[in-house]
């Protein structure tokens, strides 16, 4: 059995990041409910998040964390305004369904 | 010791990922996301980020989280029912073409990238509250108050968006 390494390789979090983002991608496409769509995007904004850090990490450099807390604060912006929008859509068609809302799609 | 915790961590992230994607419950998914949140906090503290460590529990895992499963609970969103139907013959071929994906993606990652000494918890000290701090009021003062513009902006979008006709 081979043995651990001491100190864990770079790609191993890149490795990571990248799996998060394809497993976000994955909900944003085949989730129905407009909520979880939502919530695969703030999936996705943490595994880019995490690739910051792990640079910021490699190159002994703060500014990957300034990044990743920017990410956080814009985050934080869309989810308000994004979820005020999901209450609005609600009131007026009284679904959460995104094959329901397609209005704009015609 | 590094590596077991990255080990412990990293899975914990990827099952609630992948708990987050195939629940059908919304507020079962709001709650692996939380628990993706955390893990990947744990996981900035061993890349030596104390400061985004704590902006991760603060902000992602409270206060997002929170403003989600508030509006789940206030919508009183329910089980989605599948709209489509999917032959268990693509299903089987997506799970297979994603596993491949990944498999590429990873390989790509390991030949690409230069051999370096890996990471070790406590090798990087410059991320304390102190060091971002110092950065973001001298280099990124700039971007620091056009995001105090965009937070104010927020609010009152969110305000105009979810009041009550009057």
């Amino acid at each position: 059995m081979p043995t651990l390494p001491t100190a864990v390789p770079l790609s191993w979090y890149l490795i990571l990041s990248a799996i998060l983002f394809v497993l976000g991608v994955a909900g944003f496409i085949f989730r129905r409910n407009i909520i979880t769509v939502f919530m695969s995007i703030e999936l996705m904004l943490n595994a880019v998040n995490l690739s910051f850090v792990t640079f910021s990490y490699e190159f002994k450099q703060v500014d990957g964390h300034i990044y990743s807390f920017f990410v956080m604060v814009v985050a934080a912006a869309e989810a308000a305004v994004g979820l005020a929008i999901i209450l609005t859509v609600f009131k007026n068609r009284s679904t959460l369904m995104i094959d329901e809302i397609n209005s704009m799609k015609y | 010791m590094t590596t077991v915790f990255f080990l412990i961590f990293a899975a914990i992230a990827v099952l609630c990922a992948i708990n987050l994607v195939v629940q059908k419950h919304p507020i079962a998914s709001a709650l692996s996301l939380i628990g993706v949140m955390a893990s990947l906090a744990v996981l900035y503290l061993q890349l030596g980020g104390e400061f985004i460590f704590a902006a991760q529990v603060i902000v992602y895992a409270g206060a997002i989280m929170v403003l989600f499963i508030f509006v789940i609970m206030l919508l009183n969103a329910g089980a989605e029912t599948l709209t489509f139907q999917v032959s268990r013959f693509v299903k089987y071929l997506g799970l297979i073409l994603l596993f491949a994906f990944l498999l590429l993606i990873s390989f790509i990652v390991q030949a690409m990238l230069p051999k370096t000494e890996g990471v070790v918890f406590g090798a990087f000290q410059g991320g304390t509250a102190l060091e971002v701090g110092r950065k973001l009021f001298t280099s990124y003062l700039l971007p620091f108050e056009v995001t105090s513009v965009l937070i104010l902006i927020a609010i009152v979008g969110a305000i105009v968006l979810a009041r009550k006709e009057v």
